[in-house]
């Protein structure tokens, strides 16, 4: 993955991005459990595979969503964060 | 001359005997399996037998003995850490270190170098004062020194770094020291199976039963086990492991790289780190100099090298000693490196009973080989952890109780 693929200015060299960690849903503040809560601040999907993540382009100040596989370093596709709406 | 070595050919100490024997076939039943033989999975495997009696263990290994981080690691062993909690545990593993050549009757190369972490910084000298001051109340040998101090014992490094990023001080570390980390492999290993223990390698664990809440037995690609205690102790590919009894834990995978020169004429006796510059070095005894710097910046389950790495690394390098322009990269590999997010281990029992876990190893477990398998093999033994690992416990952040090591890691990550 040398070169990231910006969903606003197209094709770019990777170190012009920022890695933002995994994508996870936060669940509903006022009906979480203590358990959930603590699972979303602090557990991860450590297993390798396809996993959907926060990138950020700095030159630009995008934030958007890679689907990349963690075993091959392989991006699938990059979009912009739409809300839950794309998730569902 | 070579009537001297004739005596070699009669002797019949000689050749001496294979540290490890031929693999059996597995059996159908364990009173505990360990999974990855790493230093930390034969390191437990050992102290069972030595202190427990417990010998009909299998330890696991999908690849060879010491495939994972355990023979890709830079050797560092020190026990300067933030935490007092973190200064007592790398602390007493250090003392263990000291003793296992002549346990073993193998030669691990354990040399004291002294080891610098380098401040270029306000904020870095204040944490390196901090940290100091809690090795100190913990007995251990740490102290905060001055740029001419780093110069005296290092005369070739550049006190500027070229001017970028001066050194404002140090924190010295006297005990620091690197050992042959194949060879901490071996020597466990061939103690666990002088006293009964199996190794049994390419033999990969693909599943685990668990019966309510408890575990029964490991699927194998060689077959099944029965079993009621297991250890997973394969750091890199722990989310694999946890997933297959779903545990779900804070560990993340990030490849770390490391590379050698070619060998050079000894000139750095010391073991010198610098967090802002991203790179650690120090000089083997076959005059190589080892070198390694901070995780790859995303998660990735993949063991690839990049030029980025090696770029990166050698121009920090060439702030520190000029001089080394001209040499050459003779080896670059990476190593997998189950992150947490508190920088400190995750140890000892979870939820689902008879699984014990061993993780969370990061970028610094090779030097908790000895102490982890001593603290394990203990809690598996015991059912109940030692109070040297209680601030490691998974259930550490349900608790809100995160031990911060952070600020102890080599290099800023
Ligand atoms: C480049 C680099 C430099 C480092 N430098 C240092 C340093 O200077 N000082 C320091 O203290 N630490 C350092 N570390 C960290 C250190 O190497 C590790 O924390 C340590 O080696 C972990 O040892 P382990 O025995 O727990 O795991 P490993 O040595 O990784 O062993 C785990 C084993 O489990 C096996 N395994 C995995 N899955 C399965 C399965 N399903 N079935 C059977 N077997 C399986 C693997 O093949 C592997 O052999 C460094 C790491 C790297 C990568």
């Amino acid at each position: 993955m040398k070169i990231l693929n910006c969903p606003i200015n197209g094709p770019r060299p990777i170190h012009e991005f920022i890695y933002g960690g995994e994508f996870r849903d936060m669940p509903d503040v006022d009906a979480v459990t203590d358990g959930e809560w603590v699972d979303y601040l602090y557990n991860r999907s450590g297993v390798p595979g396809i996993k959907r993540e926060w990138w950020y382009h700095v030159a630009s100040n995008v934030w958007f969503i890679a689907e990349r596989d963690t075993a091959t370093n392989v991006v699938c596709k990059t979009y912009l964060f739409e809300g839950r709406r794309n998730y569902e | 001359m070579p009537y001297q070595l004739v005596k070699y050919a009669l002797s019949s100490k000689y050749p001496r005997t294979r540290m490890f024997t031929a693999t059996v076939d597995l059996k159908d039943n364990y009173d505990v399996v360990i999974i990855g033989a790493g230093g930390h999975g034969l390191a437990a495997a050992y102290y069972l037998a030595r202190d427990y009696d417990i010998t009909n263990v299998a330890v696991l290994e999908k690849d060879y003995i010491g495939a994972g981080g355990t023979g890709r690691n830079t050797t560092i062993i020190r026990s300067n850490y933030l935490t007092p909690e973190g200064v007592r545990f790398y602390d007493e593993s250090l003392r263990l270190f000291k003793d296992l050549s002549t346990e073993f009757d193998l030669n691990l190369f354990y040399s004291e170098r002294g080891h610098f972490t380098l401040a270029h910084s306000d904020s870095a000298v204040r944490t390196m004062r901090w940290r100091a001051e809690v090795n100190k109340h913990m007995g251990v040998n740490s102290e905060f020194v001055n740029p001419d101090f780093v110069k005296e014992s290092c005369p070739y490094i550049d006190l500027t770094c070229g001017g970028n990023a001066p050194i404002m001080g140090a924190l010295y570390h006297p005990p620091g020291a690197i050992a042959r980390h194949d060879a901490v492999a071996w020597g466990y290993g061939a103690g666990a199976v002088k006293r009964g223990v199996e190794i049994h390698q390419n033999t990969e664990v693909v599943g685990i039963d668990v019966r309510k809440g408890k575990v029964i037995g490991v699927r194998t690609n060689r077959g099944y086990i029965r079993t009621s205690k297991i250890l997973s102790a394969v750091a890199g590919w722990t989310p694999q492991i946890t997933d297959m009894v779903g545990i779900r834990t804070p560990i993340y995978v990030r490849p770390l790289q490391a590379c050698v020169s070619e060998p050079l004429k000894p000139f750095l006796d010391t073991i010198i780190v610098s967090g802002s510059l991203h790179v650690y070095v120090s000089q083997s005894s076959r005059g190589e100099l080892v070198m390694g710097g901070a995780t790859d910046p995303y998660d990735l389950n993949m063991m690839r090298t990049s030029l980025e790495f090696t770029e990166g690394l050698a121009s920090h390098m060439l702030d520190l000693f000029p001089f080394l322009s001209e040499v050459k990269i003779l080896r670059v590999w990476a190593g997998l490196c189950d992150m947490t997010p508190d920088f400190a281990p995750i140890m000892g029992k979870t939820p689902v009973e008879g699984f014990y876990l061993d993780a969370g190893w990061g970028t610094w477990g090779f030097k908790a080989t000895p102490i982890s398998g001593k603290t394990m093999a203990h809690t598996i033994a015991k059912d109940c952890e030692p109070d040297l690992i209680y601030a490691f416990r998974l259930s550490r952040f349900e608790d809100f109780e995160l031990t911060g090591e952070k600020g102890a890691a080599s290099v800023g990550h």
